[in-house]
């Protein structure tokens, strides 16, 4: 099993995600360089948090279009494991790998606190080491994490369990509390908190492992 | 030929810079206004010679393509010459 985590220029969630991986889930894990066209033989994907082109014209809309994008496209239509956290949520959205968007906060500041995420379903590869309606804490660190979409859209995500994570005291006007969601094939997850900084006992929290974790249960399940 | 494409946030999204400067404008004293919406342009330089024919469907699609997320985003093309 192996996790890649790619880099943007501007990405800087990007060793803090490879440290929660080879450190705290104790798996391998390695940096894939966004003008890479392959993703070198990893079992799974993470698009890191931070700036990637320095958010320029929006959150997400420059690194959609490099080279390893295309790989990650492909890895995820083939059923591939692909986790985006915060900046890589905006981009799997822009991507269009995941619908709607993410807009400014509501209250037009850069949010950066721990918050309580209301865990809401388990039947994905993401969170199946879970408990449906578990409270976890994971810090947010971001300005444009309202997440929006048209009625039939959030209809959509409701009725086909993939609103995976809902704020328990939503920071940044997100329709439906919305924190996190899966794609159709519930093999893309975007989400605007970060499980990485939530992996260590020195950070305060150690919830976001539940994310890693199931990750690694789903991998390990599929070469047996 | 030069051409500009104005990118807002679509009428059904929230906009809340766009409140933000409408109660400041109250708060200056401007009443009569119930609402601001804000957006963005891009001015856009085509090397001479380029045909509009050629240059107005390219201009379409960098707008919905790149410079607009259509999702949320409306935009616009104008030529300014």
């Amino acid at each position: 099993m192996k996790f890649g985590v790619v880099v943007f220029p501007g990405s800087n969630c990007d060793h803090d995600a490879w440290y929660a991986i080879a450190r705290n889930l104790g798996q391998p894990a390695e940096f894939l360089w966004h003008e890479s066209a392959s993703l070198g033989g990893c079992d799974a994907v993470i698009l890191p948090g931070g700036f990637s082109y320095g958010d320029y014209l929006r959150g997400g809309a420059i690194a959609k279009f490099s080279p390893i994008m295309g790989a990650v496209k492909k890895f995820a239509r083939d059923g591939g494991l692909v986790l985006g956290i915060c900046n890589g949520f905006q981009i799997l959205t822009e991507a269009g790998l995941l619908p709607g968007a993410l807009t400014r906060n509501r209250g037009l500041k850069f949010i950066c606190r721990p918050v309580g995420l209301r865990l809401e379903t388990t039947a994905s590869p993401f969170t199946s080491a879970g408990r449906k309606g578990q409270v976890l804490t994971m810090p947010i660190a971001h300005n444009e994490g309202c997440y929006q979409a048209d009625e039939r859209t959030i209809a959509q995500l409701e009725d086909e369990d993939r609103i995976v994570f809902r704020y328990t005291h939503n920071p940044n006007g997100s329709m439906h509390d919305i924190a996190g969601i899966l794609n159709e094939g519930r093999n893309v997850l975007g989400m605007m908190p970060h499980p990485e900084r939530a992996c260590d006992p020195l950070m305060g929290s150690t919830d976001g492992l539940v994310v890693l974790q199931s990750m690694a249960a789903a991998l390990t399940g599929s070469r047996t | 030929m030069k051409a500009r494409v104005y990118v807002s946030l679509k009428p059904t999204v929230l906009d809340p810079q766009g409140q933000t400067i409408r109660s400041a404008l109250a708060g200056l004293g401007h009443q009569s206004i119930t609402d601001v919406r804000q957006g963005k342009f891009f001015d856009i330089q085509f090397a001479p010679g380029t045909a509009r024919a050629q240059a107005e469907p390219e201009l379409q699609q960098i707008a919905r393509d790149v410079l607009a997320n259509p999702v949320i985003e409306d935009y616009r093309v104008e030529f300014l010459d």
